[in-house]
């Protein structure tokens, strides 16, 4: 049985999430990759794949794009075809989805071949903070694989055979299409800071904000905020952690003045340390915390940049 | 410019979420219920792009009777119409009425268990779309409670309209949008002829508070109901779980050298 893994590409590699999607694909099948490049970069536990040349569809065409896998599986007889949960990988298998009628579980975190022919599986709701336990009654199982669910397991890159494929397209597949400007400018990023230093509530206002940025220089990491402080304006969103913002994976993850929503947990859960500075020794993210201040953050991160400093 | 918004109401969790005894939906008896995030983007988007443009925004949303709250929300924002696809059940909360008989004691349950999938969904709204006329439909990316990433791209091909998704940025001029996002640190730019489908993310824009006047014309709208009858998807849940995670409690630091060693232990100074 022929699986398909939509490939994206990070530069010249194969990206981790689409990786994660080869480890959950590879208990369903022979797994055949699909990748748009000019390159196919080595993967392991692939058998076959297609390379589909960039200019074919002029670089990003979600339309496009489902449409070639749409023609590769009925090409291969794939029964089920498996992408990343990232915005591309949602994005391509639901149009896939709406093209072939089938349905399509986004964010899943198992899958397994059920003798019946139909699929079981478990996936995300809430951003991970439930699981959904289903089953999927399709002739090809579409699926997405949530980027934080399972850990990608390498496999030696054997020999697999490259296919380059040239997809069948109309104008109309091609109509709607990614026009990339250069990458936004420097700084270290939320998704990928070592530190970040959270303010949430309890932060009171704009300027409260000021310690924590220092704080957060000193340290060599980036200010985070909860949702309450985008909504009343103190910070932009694009500073968000949580389940509408950005996932964060930091060594640390220092939450000032933030109780601990749980889709505010949804984006800070991949912090290896969590040290929580908070008036309320009740309030919720001291259950998510490994460590625990209790007192106000006004007096506490001056402090903590004053015993910093002097070190 | 006359433009649909799709909303959903979604239960507003805090502090930690509990399920049904049965595990077939979010236990919502300590919690209020909300427009999902995303979406309430877009009805602001929606009321912005037509204050510049003119036109209408109407709101709409698939759910039992007791969602009509989410459009009041929705209305109070400044959306100027109403439209509920009724799925039957749960009445809104209130004196029983005379043909209704006694309500059994407790809250309502908010689905029963039984959703509408990405698929019946899409379809009924784009029926909607067709009766009705539109220029642009908005949604949200993503749904905060399933988080299906589908109906919106579902709509677009039942319509035979493009579709962008995860946008952060539009900008509509002389009958074409251009709808912005971010992929890997790269800005991407997509241009779509009206008539389009549209899905959101938060920080597009801040929404306003409802005003006063808002609220009143709210309470007062007529809200236009469409019966949708269920059918299956082919995505059937079993059960909702909340996954195993190792619970604890933090340990609590007395001092800032405390702070200060710890996380010199951390390896992060």
């Amino acid at each position: 049985m022929t699986v398909l893994v939509l490939i994206e590409m990070d530069g010249a590699e194969a990206a981790d999430a689409s990786l994660r999607a080869v480890t959950l694909a590879r208990g369903l099948g022979d797994v055949s990759a699909v990748m748009f490049g000019a390159a196919a970069p080595a993967v392991g536990g692939v058998t076959d794949v297609y390379l589909i040349d960039p200019a074919v569809t002029g670089g990003y065409a979600p339309v496009a794009w489902a449409r070639t896998l749409a023609g590769l599986v009925t090409e291969t007889g794939a029964t089920a075809v498996l992408a990343a949960g990232t915005e591309r990988g949602n994005e391509v298998l639901a149009h896939l989805g709406a093209i072939t009628g089938l349905p399509m579980a986004a964010n899943c975190v198992a899958v397994r071949a059920a003798s019946d022919g139909t699929h079981e599986l478990v996936r995300h709701r809430w951003a991970g903070l439930l699981l959904e336990d289903a089953v999927l009654e399709a002739s090809v199982a579409l699926c997405t694989v949530a980027t934080d669910g399972i850990a990608a397991q390498p496999d030696e890159p054997g020999p697999a055979v490259v296919h380059e494929h040239k997809p069948e397209l109309t104008d109309a597949d091609l109509a709607v299409r990614a026009t990339e400007s250069a990458a936004s400018a420097g700084g270290v990023s939320l998704a990928t800071a070592r530190v970040v230093v959270g303010g949430g509530r309890g932060v009171g206002s704009a300027d409260g904000f000021a310690p924590l940025e220092e704080l957060a220089e000193l340290l060599g990491g980036v200010v985070g905020v909860s949702r309450v402080v985008t909504s009343e304006g103190w910070r932009p969103h694009r500073q968000q952690v949580g389940q509408t913002g950005t996932k964060i994976t930091p060594e640390l993850y220092l939450a000032c003045g933030i109780s601990g929503a749980i889709q505010h947990i949804a984006g800070c859960a991949g912090a290896k340390h969590i040290v929580a500075i908070n008036t309320d020794p009740g309030a919720p993210i001291l259950a998510h915390a490994d460590y625990a201040v209790i007192g106000d953050l006004h007096q506490i991160v001056p402090d903590l940049i004053a015993a910093l400093r002097a070190r | 410019m006359d433009i649909l918004v799709c909303v959903k109401r979604v239960p507003t969790v805090g502090g930690k979420i509990t399920l049904t005894e049965d595990g077939q939906e979010v236990d919502t008896r300590m919690s209020g219920f909300t427009v999902s995030p995303h979406e309430e983007c877009a009805v602001e988007e929606a009321v912005q792009l037509t204050e510049r443009l003119g036109g209408t925004v109407s709101v709409l949303t698939l759910g039992a009777e007791i969602a009509i709250e989410q459009l009041r929300d929705a209305l109070a924002l400044g959306a100027g119409r109403a439209v509920l696809l009724d799925t039957g059940g749960n009445r809104p909360p209130g004196p029983p009425r005379e043909t209704g008989g006694n309500r059994p004691p407790g809250p309502p349950r908010e689905t029963g268990g039984r959703e509408y999938g990405p698929i019946a969904t899409a379809a009924a709204i784009a029926a909607e779309v067709r009766a009705h006329g539109y220029d642009l439909v908005l949604l949200g990316n993503e749904a905060s409670d399933t988080g299906d990433y589908q109906v919106g791209i579902r709509v677009a091909h039942e319509l035979g309209w493009p579709v962008a998704t995860g946008i952060k940025n539009l900008a509509v001029t002389d009958g074409v949008v251009v709808a912005r996002r971010e992929y890997r640190g790269v800005e991407e730019a997509y241009t779509l002829p009206l008539p389009a489908v549209v899905t959101v993310k938060e920080g597009i824009n801040l929404p306003r508070y409802p005003s006063l006047p808002g609220r009143l014309r709210a309470k007062r709208a007529q809200i236009e109901r469409v019966p949708v009858p269920w059918r299956a998807d082919g995505l059937r849940k079993q059960k909702l779980r909340v996954p195993d995670s190792v619970k604890h409690q933090a340990e609590v630091l007395g001092s800032v050298p405390d702070l200060v060693r710890v996380l010199d232990e951390m390896g992060v100074l």
